[in-house]
């Protein structure tokens, strides 16, 4: 019994030191220096086509791709003289962030692009990180909110990370500040989306920023279709405003059946909001007095000349309004190509290089300015719904 | 004091939805022993079905009702044509399998048809509200609720007094014992089917139109809600799958009213996983003892 | 003495397999031929089979139908995460396993006692119940930073790592499989009550078979955030668990073998049907209808690759 007992362990005990030793030596890594370019530009998208995302997705795509038309539709873009044409490859990442790492890899090392738009969520944006790292390949994400995104766990900034949009410590605070100043709300309750990180980080910047009381704090889950026990919750809590960051399928039913409640107090947002299916879903009468941050204005629009041209070529082409998503998924292609034209090549790493200059870069969603955290600086609008049409846009300073 | 009643209708409305779904789920396993994960996205069907008689074809609200009832009805009746009668004798395992393959097929098909945005269900019935001593109730809630209460009345009285349902009720104690005294084995499962998968329907289109909002994945929590909620009442009673809707939607409706709805959804699963420990029959079934 | 000797031959041929592949993989790599995508790929392929082959432990042996493996992957996943953020080094990351490994144990037993003794049905409702419960109550934690998910996580998970604990763990498992322990599992999955007559504790063994699949799946999260190094709680919803199920039934309920060869089958077909979108999903369901209703016992149903009949078969022939 004894000697059975002693062969089994010493048998465990070599097999755990060999699976130590090989687990420990040194073996072959997968890396790679950059892609140069070839004889057409190769941008490739890493975007959720299917699955919970699918529907910004979608939207980020149309963006994508009559950015790119207009682009080739010219010429192509200028390298160093040359003209190249761009070619885009598209890649679904369902969603989910091990499908994101593995697209990443796929667009890097198989299809070779030069660079990267996508993805539109901060996880599976997070889980592309590594994989682009490695081959030192930019990505620009149209959409990626949280503000630890383009950083690294020291605090550097992550060198082949970039975003076009704001990132939600900067749209919750501007949200507090409008909501406390101009709207003069002291007692605020917040409703905030629960199943991404744009809802709750954005709630939780406003509520730091915020000066006035956080009279009642609840969350929602993307699909829910109820809201009257909470908006109801909410009535005898004497508030004077409610911010509700999320997207506009669920802040669309939030509106109307608070309207509905007889709850008349002003609703402020965030970007997710600006699409004018949110009228269409809460109803034109209760869309009144709603708020939203936004970078894309179609009130400032009408005075910025990119975003009407813009506004008009994407009617024409889908027959339907652009929606916020489309505006900073093209503006990030065009990023992309002022970064090339900068520094006069299209090698991943020198368009890396290219975009951490961009400096009053005229986007469709307003001036940018890349700062040394490749964050997107624009100045923030905030614009006013009445009876389901933009009444007002405030510029936020 | 108008707050709480206000909350009591919120609950009532929502659980009136659920107590309709769990119509379905209780006489399917009543009858064939099979939790039918489909069945949340035979609601969505309905949903859709009435989405698009209403706007294609300008049905008003009855009509659109009353077909989506029939269309989901069929529906359920091929599903388990194709999908779960092959299965009748297989192992629980295997079907519950082929449920989840139906369920994931339907609600991916209608993504891929018609894109996983949500679309407004159009306002067919104009909402009225009405203020009783401060609390608020709309037509559409109480049209909800009659019509609701009128089905599961229709539907016991199915069960007590025709011949089809005294088949139902046998097949669903001993369905050997059913076949020997001449009862259509696949006739009457699929009758259930049929039933519940039109109660399904009806849900659908009022939903569409109480919300506003539909899509393809609309199905899912409300299934797993209205299941809990049939375990709740007692598998197999439709009483009990009545009262247990209205239960767990005035328990999710408290969950928020006191600020957890951050965990509105864990509860519910709480409420199944106790149950099943301290009363696994539901409130108004029978405890049967298994003969070895 | 003898029978010792007479596994260890097999034994050692398995090992000498494992051993091959690996160097395989090496030379691969150094050579090129396989770039950081197809590394992705196995690497993935690789930590579903760990989650598959703890899964079909306990629904193909035991006979449990448990819908909950994602909540105990959440687990493994986010104490790695956690602990690595803390303490950055190897020595952390094999902690955080343990601790991970500990607390998933605590959670099937909190998970299974109750549970265990539902039937069918309602035990694949209840065990998907309670992975959701885990699942919200991480998405609402201060410590895991909520939905947001945490990333950034130290990659010390790198591919030999994955391989090797792919290995040892089904070597565990197969060996308690193929032991006494294993033996009484089947007993119960196939008729529970005449194993209880027969003086079993059947709660004790279900649990065991829970506990330890409940254990690998930990493992496999742990490997999954180290690896990816990213993690949210969407990661580790129904769906995740259902995906691995479709593995277990895909390859055979009851055959390890056959998990393996269903789990790299739906790898490479998850890569090659990428650019197909949603019609994937509906392309995935009506194949799992179809497989349930025509081949219930999947790709291989019960049929292990045997050494020790291949051994048997080359010296019958011999003779």
């Amino acid at each position: 019994m004894k000697r059975k007992m002693i062969k089994k362990i010493m048998g465990f005990g070599t097999a755990m030191l060999v699976a130590g030793m090989l687990a420990g030596c040194s073996t072959a890594k997968t890396a790679s220096k950059g892609n140069a370019a070839g004889k057409t530009i190769k941008i490739g998208v890493n975007m959720e086509l299917s699955g919970a995302a699918a529907g910004y997705g979608n939207s980020q795509k149309q963006g994508i791709q009559m950015a790119v038309d207009q682009i080739n539709k010219n010429g192509g873009i200028n390298v160093d003289g040359k003209k190249k044409k761009v070619s885009l490859i598209i890649r679904d990442n369902k969603t989910s962030t091990s499908t994101s790492a593995s697209v990443a890899a796929q667009l890097v090392n198989k299809d070779k692009v030069n660079a990267i738009v996508g993805p539109a969520t901060t996880n599976a944006g997070t889980a592309q990180i590594p994989n682009i790292t490695k081959a030192a390949v930019p990505s620009v994400s149209p959409s990626a909110t949280d503000p630890n995104y383009t950083l690294q766990k020291s605090g550097k900034v992550q060198p082949y990370v970039f975003r076009a949009c704001y990132q939600n410590n900067f749209q919750g605070s501007t949200a507090a500040k409008f909501a406390y100043t101009n709207l003069k709300a002291k007692r605020v309750a917040v409703l905030a989306d629960n199943s991404s990180d744009y809802g709750t980080g954005l709630a939780k910047a406003f509520k730091k920023a915020y000066k006035g009381k956080i009279a009642a704090s609840q969350y929602f889950q993307e699909g829910d279709k109820d809201f009257n026990a909470i908006l109801t919750s909410f009535k005898n809590k004497k508030i004077d405003a409610i911010y509700a960051p999320g997207y506009y399928s669920e802040i669309g039913l939030i509106v109307k059946q608070a309207r509905q409640a007889g709850i008349n107090v002003p609703i402020i947002g965030s970007d997710g909001m600006a699409d004018p299916k949110l009228a269409q879903i809460a109803g034109n009468e209760n869309a009144t007095n709603v708020y939203y941050t936004t970078p894309f204005s179609t009130r400032v629009a009408n005075q910025n000349g990119t975003a009407k041209k813009f506004m008009k070529a994407f009617k024409e082409q889908y027959n339907e309004e652009a929606p916020t998503f489309s505006a900073l998924a093209y503006d990030s292609v065009y990023m992309i190509k002022k970064a090339i034209e900068n520094e006069k090549s299209a090698d991943s790493a020198k368009i890396a290089e290219g975009l951490t200059k961009i400096k009053n870069f005229d986007g469709v969603t307003g001036k940018i300015t890349i700062d040394s955290k490749h964050n997107a600086n624009k100045p923030i609008v905030v614009e006013t719904l009445s009876n389901g049409k933009v009444s007002a846009a405030t510029e936020i300073k | 004091m108008q707050i709480f009643f206000q909350q009591v209708i919120n609950g009532l409305s929502l659980g009136s939805i659920y107590a309709l779904l769990a119509l379905g789920y209780t006489m399917v396993y009543g009858i064939i022993k099979l939790i039918n994960f489909a069945h949340g996205d035979i609601y969505m069907l309905g949903a859709f079905w009435g989405y698009y008689v209403i706007n294609v074809w300008h049905f008003n609200f009855m009509l659109a009702l009353l077909s989506a009832m029939v269309v989901c009805g069929i529906c359920g009746v091929i599903i388990e044509y194709l999908a779960y009668r092959p299965l009748r004798h297989s192992p629980r395992i295997t079907a519950l399998i082929t449920a989840i393959g139906v369920s994931f097929f339907l609600e991916n098909g209608m993504a891929y048809l018609f894109g996983s945005n949500a679309r407004d269900f159009p306002q067919v019935v104009k909402q009225v509200n009405y203020d009783i001593g401060g609390v608020r109730i709309s037509n559409i809630q109480l049209e909800i609720l009659i019509t609701s209460c009128v089905l599961m009345l229709i539907l016991q009285l199915i069960i007590k007094r025709t011949k089809m349902g005294r088949a139902m009720r046998a097949v669903s104690v001993d369905n050997a014992a059913a076949e020997l005294v001449g009862v259509d084995l696949n006739r009457t499962i699929s009758f259930t089917f049929a039933l519940g998968s039109s109660m399904a329907g009806a849900a659908g289109v009022m939903i569409g139109l109480y919300y506003n909002s539909i899509d393809p994945l609309m199905g899912l929590t409300p299934g797993i809600k209205a299941f809990v909620a049939a375990v709740v009442g007692g598998i197999g009673s439709v009483p009990g799958a009545s009262l247990g809707g209205f239960l767990i939607g005035l328990l999710e409706t408290l969950v928020q009213s006191i600020g957890l709805s951050a965990y509105k959804d864990a509860v519910v699963y709480v409420v199944l996983i106790v149950i099943l420990l301290i009363r696994p029959m539901g409130i108004f079934g029978k405890n049967v003892k298994e003969k070895v | 003495m003898n029978v010792l000797k007479a596994n260890f031959k097999y034994n050692l041929c398995w090992f000498i397999i494992m051993i091959t592949g690996f160097y395989l993989m090496n030379t691969l790599i150094m050579v090129g031929m396989i770039d950081s995508f197809i590394e992705n790929m196995l690497v993935t392929i690789w930590i579903n089979i760990i989650l598959a082959v703890g899964l079909n432990l306990i629904i193909g042996f035991a006979g449990q139908f448990s819908l909950g493996h994602a909540g105990f992957m959440a687990i493994g996943a986010y104490t790695t995460a956690i602990i690595t953020q803390k303490t950055v080094s190897i020595g952390g990351f094999y902690v955080s396993f343990i601790v991970g490994m500990i607390i998933a144990v605590v959670a099937a037993l909190i998970v299974g006692i109750p549970t265990l003794r539902l039937r069918g049905d309602y035990l694949a409702i209840a065990t998907m119940g309670a992975a959701e419960i885990i699942r919200i109550i991480i998405n609402n934690m201060k410590i895991t930073n909520g939905p947001a998910g945490m990333f950034n996580i130290p990659q010390f998970a790198t591919w030999p790592i994955v391989y090797v604990i792919m290995c040892i763990t089904t070597i565990i498992t197969v060996n308690f499989i193929n032991s006494r322990g294993g033996r009484v599992i089947k007993s119960v999955r196939e008729d529970e009550i005449a194993a209880e007559a027969m003086g079993i504790n059947t709660t004790k063994w279900k649990l065991a078979a829970f506990v330890l699949g409940a254990v690998t799946a930990a493992i496999a999260g742990s490997l999954h955030a180290s690896y990816l190094q990213t993690i949210a709680p969407n990661d580790f919803g129904i769906m995740e668990s259902i995906s691995i199920l479709i593995i277990v039934v895909l390859g055979g309920v009851g055959s390890v073998t056959g998990t393996f060869l269903a789990a790299v089958v739906l790898g490479i077909l998850d890569t090659v049907l990428q650019d197909f979108g949603t019609l994937r999903m509906v392309i995935y369901a009506a194949a799992l209808v179809l497989l349930m209703v025509f081949k219930p016992s999947g790709l291989l149903g019960t049929w292990e690759f045997s050494i020790r009949r291949l051994f048997n078969h080359i010296k019958r022939r011999s003779v």
